[in-house]
């Protein structure tokens, strides 16, 4: 083993994934440059910015609302946000007393198409584990502490399945547009982990 | 626990992560088939990181599928080791087919 310091190095990881992307491209089995743009596109164009759009339109678009109490996917593809593994979304909608969060116990499904890509909370195993045992608990860690009458009900995703949480409207946001509505939704409150942002 | 983040640490994630997306795409396995081979790794009882996980998974079913053999992928894997260790510092690492040129 002979490592020179002004020679590259390469970890055993990186290896693997160039192995897998060479010997994929010879095969003619990949394209390497739609790889490429697919990592473009998660990094700059699909993020909580799109699940905030959609949320603000839930609050202020009654008909829009329903649309997306009935049919998810399709609402949501109006607005232009297409899944790519073609799962169903489906959302949940908090409520006085009713409070809705999303995990992924099996591995880390979550709705990409309208959030992006999982934070590494998300994925990693207390939070899969504690989620659904004691919602409660996970909440406090973040934070969040719900009055005890409110009834928390979990959701458990699945490569079908993905759920978006609608979190409440904050009071004082009265007449306020579709676009100033949207910078209150942080990500976190459309998994459930946190609320809406209250106006300034 | 309520860090912002990125979604990916390094680029290999992001790579790893789009060859998932553009095989699935391609029609090469089913999103669900995709989702039981990492869950398969990531309850193996193996300590890796997520994306150790989600790489192995990806070189799981590809062997399991037949795109490849996991003996093409570890020899490819050591050539791009070897090719890392003469490529000087700063210049795109290149696998080469047959001699080195001159």
């Amino acid at each position: 083993m002979h490592d020179h310091a002004d020679h590259s190095h390469m970890s055993d990881i990186e290896a693997r994934v160039r192995a897998l992307e060479t010997v994929l491209t010879e095969k003619g089995y990949i394209d390497p440059a739609a790889v490429d743009a697919i990592i473009q596109t998660y990094e700059t164009e699909i993020g909580p910015r799109n699940g905030a759009h959609v949320v603000a339109k839930a609050w202020s678009d009654p008909t829009f609302r329903d649309w997306l109490a009935e049919d998810a996917t399709a609402a949501i593809h109006s607005l232009g946000y297409a899944s790519r593994q073609g799962e169903h979304m489906q959302a949940v909608f908090n409520a006085p007393g009713q409070h809705h969060l999303v995990v992924c116990t099996l591995c880390s499904c979550y709705p990409w198409s309208v959030l992006g890509l999982p934070p590494v909370w998300y994925k990693s195993p207390p939070f899969r584990s504690r989620a659904v045992i004691d919602p409660r608990g996970v909440l406090a860690d973040f934070g969040l502490t719900l009055p005890q009458g409110t009834a928390i009900t979990v959701h458990d995703s699945t490569a079908e399945m993905r759920y978006l949480v609608i979190p409440e409207r904050p009071a004082g946001t009265d007449g306020w547009s579709e676009d100033q509505l949207a910078t209150l939704v942080n990500r976190d409150s459309m998994i459930g982990t946190a609320l809406a942002d209250k106006p300034v | 626990m309520t860090t912002p983040d990125q979604p990916f640490e390094e680029p290999w994630q992001a790579q790893a992560f789009a060859l998932t997306v553009h095989m699935h795409e391609q029609g090469h396995f089913t999103w669900s088939e995709w989702a039981e081979a990492l869950s398969a790794q990531i309850h193996s009882g193996v300590e890796r990181a997520y994306y150790g996980h989600w790489l192995t998974a990806l070189e799981t079913l590809i062997a399991e599928k037949g795109l490849s053999s996991a003996q093409d992928l570890n020899a490819t894997a050591e050539a791009w080791k070897n090719a890392a260790a003469r490529t000087p510092h700063g210049a795109p690492i290149q696998l080469s087919s047959g001699e080195p040129k001159a």
